[in-house]
């Protein structure tokens, strides 16, 4: 007699799987990739494959060799933190701090805790700060966008300071006379800074696909921006002299994609809706604070890092509401 | 039509398949022999009262229900018991059951009339429609088998308000309510007056999910036309989401009231009864006709001709698999109810009961388990949960045996659902640990309620 297969209610499942998730974040970092080719030309793709290949790499051996469990290489969570991990450095980084910087993120960032899902802090931004705090100077060293059509795909790319740099030197005054100032400039990413950074247009055509997928939600995104609009907003009309309009720091630096997909990582940040506002507070308050009064130029994997600790307080803290639970009035 | 209403958190949209949705009810011929469950409702089951040899006519009682919930079980045929002996039933377990061969003719007991002719004058009072629905042992027919003259009597200092009609049929694949409603609308709708009155209410609703415009709108026309007649009936489409049918979900949707956590439906004034089960009742306070048998949805994407079969209960599955084109190749599961909680038996020759709705197939392809990976704390899960609970925690705590964490994080409020699982990326079975978690710390809190 036929016996049939006996498991729990639902039978059915949604198409959805983790690595559909994966995918659809690193599809949506395409547009940024091809900018940062047309601006950077070989220096970027080498970074970006020699980073996915040792973030990919270093997890199969772990896996393989340290853990021995099943392997999950396919996943593509770790081809993405090496992707992001890519985007955070600059171009002409040498190959090998990549490398280290990928064994960090993947082996520190991720393995140590038990691999995907377990971690607390996003690998990619464990591994880019292990790099700026031990290789400040090649860290720092940011490459000039130049579009390849004028210097040649292999060329060398010329260094200079970042906007933000300039900005943490020598204040409002010189930025303008140095003519860093064209907003469209920066919008279209033809300026310093890490690669995946530097076109905003890219990066959020990439979110809106995301947003649109409902990969990722607007939440988060959303606070980080305004938190950081309102409070260097209220610092420039204060004093306009000596704090740039709030608008520019929305496009400098690494806000755009720190705030879109690395603050919007499923794993490291909160699961409810009253718990992503707060996130997304800490995060924009943080990023200006380091921004306008810290030793570094630019403070967003720092917030996001430092709000990654907070997050499993914030989901003990805020739980949905349950339904048919009448909240115990304050007395 | 009145606008549509949703219940407002959590919810998924599973595809919604269904596939027999414009099959004709058809009467299904019995077999020689019908093995009648005795376990047919939430509770205990029924205590036999007939035994080998004994003649047996359709209707008749055979079964009396045993302590306050659980009801009656009636012989759906005419016949000599046979045996009373085990089957094993959709649960998988062998349950104590009686084997009645059957004879041609229906020879149904004193009282039952028989006509198809619409009977409109409710005769009897409140007290004794409760009466009737306990002794022809009607149940809540959507699945959870909930005796329904349980429902009926409202404790007291209690008000029942509204009577809720639950058509959402959110379950995907089912049509039988759907079938139901269109072809017996008049029946049905005596039916909800009949419950209004039982309940002292003026005021019936009946939930009905909008993919099911056909139903609502006649319905729609069938009150208005007869306006004197179903006076105090509304019907409310709601939004197709799943678990929209879900009681306390219905309740919320329909009249925005929120069921206290471990209370139940009627402290918000309402008392929410299934499609079937509210013609059922027409038929047994107007007819006199106890609850024999039932409509149920034989389906599934690979079943040559997926129908809507009259069904009287004891009648094996697989005879009903035959009709709707024989079992198809390649069949892994087979499910009693729907795909989101319906349960899958290891046997296709288990007798159809009171809450057989439906008897989906499905091949590995639609229902395997897919390869589990690791949580990544992705919160859809909480996204989905219509209770605003949060699954991922409550599985981890109940993995970990943690029952006193998943009592204070109201394990007990999950309504087993599936929305968590079925949204759940790394396909973790989310819902399979809360039940586990939920039947150990249910046992732990009764257990000291008793001291």
């Amino acid at each position: 007699m036929n016996k049939y297969t006996i498991s729990g209610s639902p039978h059915v499942h949604s198409t959805e799987n983790t690595q559909k998730i994966m995918y659809r974040v690193i599809l949506a970092l395409v547009p940024a990739l091809l900018v940062a080719l047309y601006y950077f030309g070989w220096y970027a793709l080498r970074l970006t494959f020699v980073s996915i290949a040792a973030c990919m790499l270093t997890e199969w051996l772990i896996q393989k060799f340290l853990i021995k469990g099943p392997l999950t290489i396919n996943d593509g969570s770790a081809a993405l933190t090496g992707l992001l991990l890519a985007f955070n450095v600059p171009a002409n980084l040498p190959i090998w701090m990549a490398i280290v910087g990928s064994i960090v993120a993947i082996g520190v960032g991720k393995m140590a805790f038990g691999g995907l899902g377990k971690n607390p802090f996003n690998p990619a931004l464990v591994g880019r700060v292990f790099m700026l705090v031990s290789f400040p100077t090649a860290m720092t060293t940011w490459p000039q966008a130049q579009p390849i059509f004028e210097k040649g795909f292999f060329a060398d790319a010329v260094t200079g300071p970042t906007p933000l740099g300039i900005l943490k030197e020598s204040g409002v005054g010189s930025l303008a006379e140095t003519g860093d100032m064209q907003f469209l400039d920066m919008v279209l990413g033809n300026r310093g800074g890490a690669f995946g950074e530097v076109c905003a247009i890219a990066l959020l055509l990439g979110a809106i696909y995301l947003l649109a997928r409902r990969v990722i939600e607007f939440v988060t995104p959303l606070t980080i921006l305004l938190t950081v609009f309102i409070f260097t907003g209220i610092c420039h009309l204060v004093n306009p002299a000596n704090f740039i309009a709030p608008w520019y720091h929305l496009v400098y630096g690494g806000l755009i994609l720190g705030a879109f997909f690395m603050a919007t990582d499923m794993v490291t940040t909160p699961m409810t809706i009253r718990g992503k506002i707060l996130f997304g507070v800490g995060v924009g308050l943080i990023t200006v604070v380091i921004r306008l009064w810290g030793a570094y130029p630019e403070g967003v994997s720092f917030a996001i890092l430092i709000m990654n600790a907070f997050t499993p307080l914030i989901n003990k803290a805020f739980k949905p509401y349950v339904f048919g639970v009448v909240k115990p009035s304050k007395k | 039509m009145n606008p549509i209403k949703t219940f407002p958190r959590g919810g998924v949209h599973p595809e919604e398949n269904k596939l027999s949705a414009h099959q004709p009810i058809q009467d299904f011929p019995m077999p020689k022999q019908i093995i009648v469950p005795l376990g047919q409702c939430l509770g205990a089951p029924a205590e036999c009262i007939v035994k080998k040899g004994d003649r047996v006519l359709t209707g008749q009682l055979i079964g009396t229900a045993k302590g306050f919930v659980s009801a009656n079980v009636h012989s759906p045929a005419t016949g000599t018991v046979a045996k009373v002996d085990v089957v094993m039933d959709h649960t998988g377990y062998y349950k104590p059951a009686v084997f009645i061969d059957r004879e041609d003719q229906d020879e149904w007991i004193e009282g039952y009339i028989d006509t198809d002719e619409l009977i409109t004058d409710i005769k009897l009072d409140s007290k004794q429609i409760i009466d009737k629905v306990k002794e022809c042992g009607i149940v809540g027919m959507g699945g959870a088998t909930f005796p329904t003259h349980v429902k009926l009597m409202v404790p007291e200092g209690k008000k029942a308000e509204y009577i809720i009609i639950n058509a959402a049929e959110c379950e995907p694949y089912l049509t039988c309510d759907f079938r139901l409603l269109l072809e017996k609308t008049q029946e049905f709708l005596v039916g909800v007056k009949i419950l209004m009155k039982a309940v002292n209410t003026d005021k019936g609703i009946i939930g009905i999910e909008e993919n099911k415009m056909e139903a609502i709108e006649l319905l729609d026309k069938t009150i208005n036309a007869h306006r004197d007649l179903y006076k105090g009936i509304e019907v409310q489409p709601l939004k197709t989401k799943y678990p929209q049918g879900g009681e306390k979900q219905l309740i919320k949707a329909v009249t925005g009231r929120e069921v206290p956590s471990g209370k139940l439906p009627i402290e918000t004034g309402c008392v929410v009864v299934n499609v079937a089960s509210t013609y059922a009742i027409y038929e047994a306070v107007q007819k006199n006709k106890p609850l024999i048998e039932r409509i149920v949805t034989v389906t599934g994407k690979s079943v040559k001709k997926p129908g809507n079969f009259r069904v009287r209960f004891g009648t094996p599955a697989d005879l009903l698999i035959e009709a709707a084109g024989g079992l198809p190749e390649g069949i892994t599961d087979v499910i009693n109810g729907g795909p989101m909680m319906g349960k899958s038996v290891s046997v296709t020759n288990f007798p159809c009961i009171k809450g057989t709705s439906g008897i989906l197939l499905m091949t590995l392809n639609e229902a395997q388990d897919r390869r589990q990976t690791n949580c990544i704390r992705c919160g859809r899960c909480a996204m989905a949960c219509p209770m605003g609970l949060q699954p991922f925690l409550l599985h981890k705590l109940a993995k970990q045996n943690n029952f006193d964490e998943t009592e204070t994080n109201h394990i007990m409020d999950c309504i087993e659902c599936g929305s968590c699982e079925f949204t759940c990326p790394a396909n973790i079975p989310l819902l399979d640990y809360i039940r586990y978690g939920k039947a150990k710390t249910g046992a732990i809190i009764r257990a000291r309620n008793q001291k």
